[in-house]
């Protein structure tokens, strides 16, 4: 239990999607003009990723994996080539699903999220997800909440960024700056804040 | 009041049409640090206070100043006193040094220049540094400079190690002001302390000058940790073997230049907190948060990490804890607005200092650093208490 703790944590803060890897930028920049918007795009990235990390960690041991179709047989089977295609697969009909159960029930978050909600199915938060899960070889448990922490990091940074614009709609950047610009300084400065955990070892 | 007269003499060639047009921000400073503005309301609503940006950013600067002059002292106290008999400075300080005091320990004066001649030099450069670059964009941009930038420049020299290449305050100061606060606007408009953000730039960037074991005390060659970092490797016992508790809370341990007396500190704090300048809530929080967790982590201990038995009144007085929660999270800007969040925003400074202090290996050093996440964080508690506010105010109404 300790373990899952820690491991939640580390995705959470110190292994920041965002703003310790940097991915997922298009989303951020875009959908963080408001809080209520990227509370939303927030939520919508937690539920993708806490479900395709998972669902991918299944596929890739239960079917792609070196000798993972042992149980049909084929042991000499190596399909970890057609990792990507299927990763994004899954990523794509989830996002799909998702954009059809907003537009139904919560159709106000599906007008502000409008063309960034099937743009999820390309950021590069999600998809890496799936690839780091891989690599570090977790198993079902863990890469659940790898996957829900992960999503919720980067949900906390894209809300705190929301704040940060809507606090400086009142600045007066210099004009070569203002809009896409400023956003990458205060990410980077945000970046800087978000040292403070690095070196922490759970 | 001939000075003012010869103010007005010139100043219609800093106005509009005048020939020193450009130059009107550089006037400006000179007229208002000397003189009030003669602005006047002129519609109906107004506001009868005294306190404008100017005397609160002045009170902050002077508040600042019984932790500088023991600071100054401490520096001496402590470079001279671990010298070796005819162990003198070398280069200019040596000579300023000679030229005015010596290397005795126990002479009061010997210690005061010494840290002035360490001290001085560092203030300076941050602020002619800094004020070019205020300058230089109030200019551009036609903005008037302001006196936050005081405030900025006593406090980023006085969290500087002593032993730190001017150039490298020279770089931290630009990094804080440039990126921390001009390209957001200036004064009032940026979001994270300027102060802060260039320290941190320097932490990150240079940190075997900034940090490790060899740059806290003003001697070549002479290593001496401060004691936080004896706590966090080798824990309480080493700790107070070397330094009684006192000892840390008057300040005479090596450290930042004006980060190592609590009791300095606190002086400055309750005259901010007289004025009213610094919020109460906010240090509050901190403390809580601060006392809260390390109580936690009393009462968990661990066998491996020394630093789970620092108790709360040794977390008080180490480090640049009680400097960060008087001077920096109290910085009226990047600090959270309404009454509810300032208490968040400070109990969220003191847990993750102390998380950053003993879970985090990498830094000896939380306040700095949670300050700055917190900075992040502020507006949207500031966000939240404010929605909360608006349906609680709803509610009443229907």
């Amino acid at each position: 239990m300790e373990y899952y703790l820690s491991l939640f944590i580390r995705s959470i803060f110190i292994e920041n999607m965002a703003l310790a890897f940097f991915l997922g930028m298009c989303t951020f920049l875009a959908i963080s003009k408001k809080i209520q918007a990227a509370l939303g795009l927030g939520i919508a990235v937690i539920v993708v990723l806490t479900i395709t990390v998972p669902v991918n960690n299944l596929i890739y041991t239960y079917l792609l994996a070196d000798g993972a179709l042992a149980w049909a047989g084929l042991p000499e089977m190596d399909l970890s080539f057609l990792g990507l295609l299927s990763y994004i697969g899954v990523i794509a009909a989830m996002v799909q699903i998702l954009e059809m159960f907003l537009d139904k029930f919560v159709p106000v978050l599906y007008n502000a999220l409008g063309v960034f909600l099937p743009l999820i199915t390309v950021n590069c938060a999600i998809l890496g997800a799936s690839l780091f899960m891989v690599e570090r070889d977790y198993n079902f448990g863990e890469s659940v909440v790898y996957g829900a922490g992960s999503g919720v990091g980067w949900a906390l940074a894209l809300v705190a960024l929301a704040g940060i614009r809507e606090r400086l709609k009142y600045s007066d950047v210099p004009e070569g700056l203002q809009g896409l610009g400023i956003t990458f300084i205060i990410v980077g400065l945000m970046s800087l804040g978000f040292m403070s955990f690095g070196g922490i070892d759970l | 009041m001939g000075l003012r007269k010869f103010l007005d003499n010139f100043e219609h060639h800093f106005q509009e049409g005048g020939r020193f047009q450009k130059w009107y921000a550089l006037y400006e400073v000179f007229d208002t640090f000397l003189y009030a503005p003669a602005d006047l309301t002129k519609s109906t609503a107004h506001v009868r206070d005294g306190v404008d940006l100017k005397r609160i950013m002045i009170t902050v600067w002077l508040a600042a100043f019984p932790a500088m002059f023991y600071g100054m002292y401490n520096l001496g106290f402590q470079a001279t006193d671990v010298m070796a008999a005819g162990q003198g400075v070398e280069s200019w300080r040596g000579w300023l040094i000679e030229l005015l005091g010596g290397y005795d320990a126990s002479n009061i004066w010997h210690c005061f220049w010494y840290g002035a001649v360490f001290f001085l030099p560092i203030y300076i450069v941050t602020f002619l540094v800094g004020i070019a670059w205020e300058i230089t964009f109030a200019i551009v941009r036609g903005h008037e400079v302001n006196e936050g930038f005081f405030v900025t420049s006593i406090l980023f020299a006085l969290t500087c190690p002593p032993d730190i290449p001017l150039w490298q305050v020279a770089l931290g100061i630009s990094f804080g002001v440039v990126i921390g606060k001009e390209v957001f606007g200036g004064t009032g408009k940026n979001f994270l302390n300027p102060a802060l953000t260039g320290r941190a730039f320097l932490y990150f960037a240079y940190p075997a000058q900034m940090s490790g074991d060899a740059v806290w005390t003003a001697v070549d060659g002479y290593t001496g940790a401060t004691p936080l970092s004896v706590a966090a490797s080798d824990g309480m016992a080493a700790l107070q073997q070397q330094w009684s508790w006192m000892d840390a809370f008057i300040g005479s341990v090596p450290g930042s230049i004006g980060e190592t007396s609590t009791l300095a500190i606190l002086i400055g704090g309750a005259l901010l907190l007289i004025t009213r300048v610094a919020s109460w809530r906010i240090i509050a929080g901190v403390m809580l948060g601060m006392i809260a967790l390390s109580s936690l982590f009393n009462m968990i201990g661990s066998e491996s990490n020394p630093a789970f038995a620092m108790t709360w009144y040794w977390h008080l007085v180490t480090g640049g804890f009680a400097f960060g929660m008087i001077f920096m999270a109290t910085d009226p800007v990047s600090a959270a607005m309404t009454n509810t969040g300032k208490w968040a925003f400070g109990i969220l400074i003191g847990l993750m200092t102390v998380l950053i202090r003993v879970v985090n290996p990498a830094f000896p050093e939380g306040i700095m650093l949670a300050i700055l996440f917190a900075n992040l964080f502020a507006p949207l508690m500031d966000h939240f208490v404010i929605q909360s506010n608006i349906k609680r105010r709803l509610a009443r109404v229907q």
